[in-house]
C-alpha cells in the first residue's frame, strides 16, 4: 500500500529498461515487425488470465479455477466444431456454428464463475478454498468429457481468432485489448467497479455502508470466468486442440502478473495499466532471453526473480525510512 | 473441541470409503494394498505437515515443491559427481539442508523484509525451479547411488504371502512418522509452537505480547524449507529416479489435502491428526477408484466435489459458530 502512487511509473520504468535492454542485447532482431507480431501472438492468453485473477483479488479473494474454466469451456467449443458441423455446411453456416460454439464457450465460462460466486456468497466458503475445489471439479469434467485425448480439427474461420490478424495486428491482441478496455472501464468508471474495491479494502465496512456485497462478488467471479472463457477459446484457435490439462502452468504465472502489476493481494487495489505493464514486461523478458537463445528455463527465473525485486525495492525503503509494527504478514 | 469433531468426521469418512471400497473389492483390505497406501502417503504427508505450519502461523507457502524438487535433483547430483558409493545418510543431509538454505531465502524475505508470503513464494517458486532447470540440470538421473536404493528396498514386517510374492512396508513410513510427532510436539508442546499460533491468530497481537516475529518466521519457513527438502530426497529413493520436473504442480493438491483436515487457511488453526488424516483420505481416494472399477477420469471430479463438500461443510459450522452476535464471517479478510 504505501508504495501504490508510484507503482505505475516504477513498472513503467522497469517495463522501457527491459525493451531497451533486450534491444541491446539483440540488436536487429528484438525491435522488428515480425518479433513484436510474434509477442502479439503470445501473450494475450496469459494476459487474459491476469485479467480475471486480478478482478477476484482486488475483492480480496482469489479464482484459482480460470484455468480450469477455459480448458472446460475450450473443450465444449472444440467438440461443437469438430463434431456438429456438417461437411456439407456452407461458409455462412459454418460462421453460425463457430458463433454458437463460441457463444456455449462463453455460457461455461460465465456458469463456472456463477458456482464460484454462490460458493462464496451463500455457502460461505473462503475463495481460495472454493476455487481450489471447483478447479480440481472442472478439470475433472473437462477430462470425463474428453477421456483424456485432445480435440482437433477445428474449421479454418476458427482458428483465425488465434493466427489471423486484422489489419495488420494479430486477432488474439485485438481480444484481449477489447478485454483489457473494457475491464478498464468497468473498474474505473462505474458502480461496480467501486464496490470491488470497497469490499476489497473493508468487506464489513462495505456491508455497512449498504454495498450490495453478494451481489457485487458473484458478478466478480461470473466475469473473471467469462474472460477465463475467452482465453479458452483463444488456447483452442491457437494450437487447433483442446485438452483438459492445458495450459496448467499459465495459473501462477497469472497471479505473478497480477502481483507483479500492483493488484495488492490482500485486496482493495489494482489498475489494469499496471497488469498490462508487468505483462508487457514479462513478455519483454521471455522473447528476449528466447532471441538470444536462452535456455527457456532461464525466462521462468527471471520472472520470479523480477517479482521479488519489484516488491522489495519499496520494502528496503520504507523499513530504511520508518519502522513500525506490521499488523498483517498474510499474501 | 471442534478439532475433534472434525477429525472424527474425517475419520468416518475414510472407514466409510475404505468399508465402500472394500465391499466391491476385497483387495483393498490385503496387507499389500494398505501398505502400498500408507508409502503413498509419506511425500505427501511430509509436505502437507510442513504446509501445516505455514498455514498455523497465517501464512501461505506455494514454493515448497520447488525447494523439494530443487534439493531433491541437487543432491542427487552432488552425489553422482562426488561418486558416492553409499550416500543414504548424506543424501538424506543434504537434501534436507539444500532445503533449509531455500527456506532461508523465503525466511529472508518474509522475515526480515517483512513482504507478503503469497508473493513471495509466488516469486521464490519460478526462480528456484527456473535456477533448477537453467542451471542444474534437466536430464533424469537412474543411477543414484547404491545407499539410496538400498533405502528404497528397506521395508518392515517383510512377509512371504502364499502367492510366493514379497510384501512389506517401506520404511520411508518411518521418516513421515518421525515428522509428524516433530511437528506435533513443535506445535502443541513448545513455547516456539504456541507462538506460531499467536502469530497466526493475529501478528499485530503476536508482536505485542512480545513475540519476536521476525525471528519466529524466519524460523518457520527454514523448518518449512529443511522439510521439502526430505520429502524431496524421499521422493527419488521411492520412484528410485531424481526427475527434476517431477513434484512441482502438487503444491495446490497438498494444501488442499491440509485444508481438508481441518487447518484454516486464515492462520491459529491446524492439527497435525487431522492433516494425517487429510492427507490419507485423498490418497486413498485416488489410489482406490482403480479398484473400484471407476475409469481413472472421473478422480479429479471426486476430488474437487470431496474438497467441496468438506470446506462447504466446515464453512457451515463456522458460520453456525460466529453467530449471532457477527454478521456473516466475512469473505477474504482474516476472521477468526
Amino acid at each position: 500500500m504505501p508504495w501504490r502512487p508510484s507503482a505505475t511509473l516504477r513498472l513503467l520504468v522497469l517495463c522501457i529498461l527491459l525493451a531497451t535492454a533486450m534491444t541491446l542485447l539483440n540488436p536487429g532482431r528484438f525491435l522488428t515487425a515480425r518479433n513484436l507480431a510474434s509477442m502479439g501472438f503470445q501473450f494475450p492468453e496469459l494476459g487474459l488470465f491476469a485479467l480475471a485473477v486480478s478482478l477476484s483479488l482486488i475483492t480480496g479473494g482469489i479464482d484459482l479455477s480460470v484455468v480450469s474454466t477455459a480448458n472446460l469451456a475450450g473443450i465444449l467449443a472444440a467438440l461443437v466444431l469438430t463434431r456438429m458441423i456438417p461437411d456439407t455446411a456452407g461458409s455462412g453456416q459454418v460462421l453460425g456454428w463457430v458463433l454458437a460454439a463460441g457463444g456455449l464457450a462463453l455460457i461455461i465460462g460465465a456458469g463456472g464463475g456463477l458456482v464460484n460466486g454462490l460458493l462464496i456468497t451463500r455457502l460461505g466458503v473462503t475463495p481460495i478454498l472454493a476455487t481450489l475445489g471447483t478447479m480440481q471439479l472442472y478439470l475433472g469434467l473437462a477430462l470425463v468429457i474428453t477421456r483424456g485425448p485432445a480435440v482437433s480439427g477445428c474449421p479454418e474461420l476458427f482458428l483465425k481468432l488465434g493466427a489471423g490478424t486484422l489489419l495488420g495486428i494479430p486477432v488474439p491482441l485485438l481480444v484481449f485489448a477489447i478485454a483489457a478496455l473494457g475491464v478498464a472501464a468497468v473498474l474505473g468508471n462505474t458502480v461496480f467497479g467501486l464496490e470491488l474495491h470497497l469490499i476489497g479494502t473493508s468487506e464489513k465496512a462495505a456491508r455497512f455502508a449498504g454495498v450490495p456485497v453478494d451481489r457485487a462478488i458473484v458478478r466478480t467471479y461470473v466475469l473473471s470466468g467469462l474472460i477465463a472463457s475467452l482465453a479458452g477459446l483463444l488456447m483452442v484457435a491457437r494450437t487447433n486442440s483442446a485438452k483438459a490439462d492445458y495450459g496448467a502452468s499459465y495459473l501462477l504465472q497469472a497471479v505473478l502478473v497480477a502481483v507483479l502489476g500492483g493488484v495488492d493481494p490482500r485486496g482493495g487495489s489494482g489498475t489494469v495499466r499496471g497488469v498490462v505493464l508487468a505483462l508487457l514486461s514479462l513478455q519483454f523478458v521471455s522473447s528476449g532471453f528466447s532471441l538470444l537463445r536462452w535456455n527457456q528455463f532461464t525466462k521462468e527465473a527471471a520472472w520470479g526473480g523480477l517479482l521479488l525485486l519489484v516488491i522489495t525495492a519499496p520494502a528496503l525503503l520504507r523499513l530504511s525510512s520508518r519502522r513500525r509494527p506490521s499488523t498483517d504478514s498474510r499474501g | 473441541m471442534k478439532h475433534c469433531r472434525h477429525e472424527l468426521v474425517l475419520a468416518g469418512a475414510w472407514l466409510a470409503l475404505a468399508a465402500g471400497i472394500s465391499l466391491v473389492n476385497p483387495a483393498f483390505l490385503s496387507l499389500a494394498n494398505l501398505f502400498d497406501l500408507l508409502k503413498a502417503g509419506v511425500v505427501t504427508g511430509i509436505l502437507a505437515l510442513a504446509v501445516l505450519i505455514v498455514l498455523v502461523s497465517g501464512g501461505i507457502d506455494i514454493s515448497f515443491t520447488a525447494i523439494a524438487a530443487f534439493a531433491m535433483y541437487a543432491s542427487c547430483r552432488v552425489l553422482v559427481a562426488a561418486g558416492s558409493t553409499d550416500g543414504a545418510v548424506a543424501g538424506m543431509l543434504l537434501a534436507t539442508a539444500i532445503g533449509a538454505g531455500l527456506g532461508m531465502v523465503n525466511a529472508l524475505f518474509i522475515g526480515a523484509l517483512r513482504l507478503p508470503t503469497l508473493i513471495v513464494t509466488l516469486g521464490t517458486a519460478g526462480l528456484f525451479r527456473g535456477c533448477l532447470l537453467a542451471f542444474v540440470g534437466t536430464g533424469i538421473i537412474n543411477n543414484l547411488p547404491a545407499g539410496l536404493i538400498r533405502l528404497s528396498r528397506w521395508q518392515l514386517f517383510r512377509q512371504t504371502s502364499a502367492g510366493g510374492e514379497t510384501i512389506g512396508l517401506s520404511a520411508a513410513v518411518l521418516a513421515l512418522a518421525a515428522v509428524a510427532v516433530g511437528v506435533a510436539v513443535l506445535l502443541q508442546r513448545t513455547v516456539t509452537g504456541r507462538s506460531i499460533h499467536a502469530l497466526g491468530g493475529s501478528a499485530g497481537a503476536a508482536e505485542r505480547i512480545g513475540i519476536r516475529t521476525v525471528r519466529l518466521q524466519c524460523f518457520i519457513y527454514t523448518v518449512v524449507g529443511a522439510l521439502a527438502g526430505l520429502a524431496g530426497i524421499l521422493h527419488a529413493i521411492t520412484m528410485r529416479n531424481a526427475n527434476p520436473f517431477d513434484l512441482v504442480g502438487a503444491e495446490l493438491t497438498v494444501i488442499a489435502a491440509v485444508v481438508l483436515g481441518g487447518a484454516d487457511v486464515f492462520g491459529g488453526r491446524g492439527t497435525v491428526t487431522g492433516t494425517l488424516l487429510g492427507v490419507f483420505l485423498l490418497v486413498t481416494l485416488n489410489n482406490s477408484l482403480i479398484l473400484l472399477g471407476v475409469p481413472t477420469y472421473w478422480q479429479r471430479v471426486w476430488i474437487g466435489a470431496i474438497i467441496l463438500i468438506s470446506v462447504a461443510v466446515s464453512a457451515r459450522n463456522r458460520r453456525a459458530a460466529a453467530s449471532p452476535r457477527e454478521e456473516a464471517p466475512a469473505i477474504g479478510t482474516p476472521s477468526q
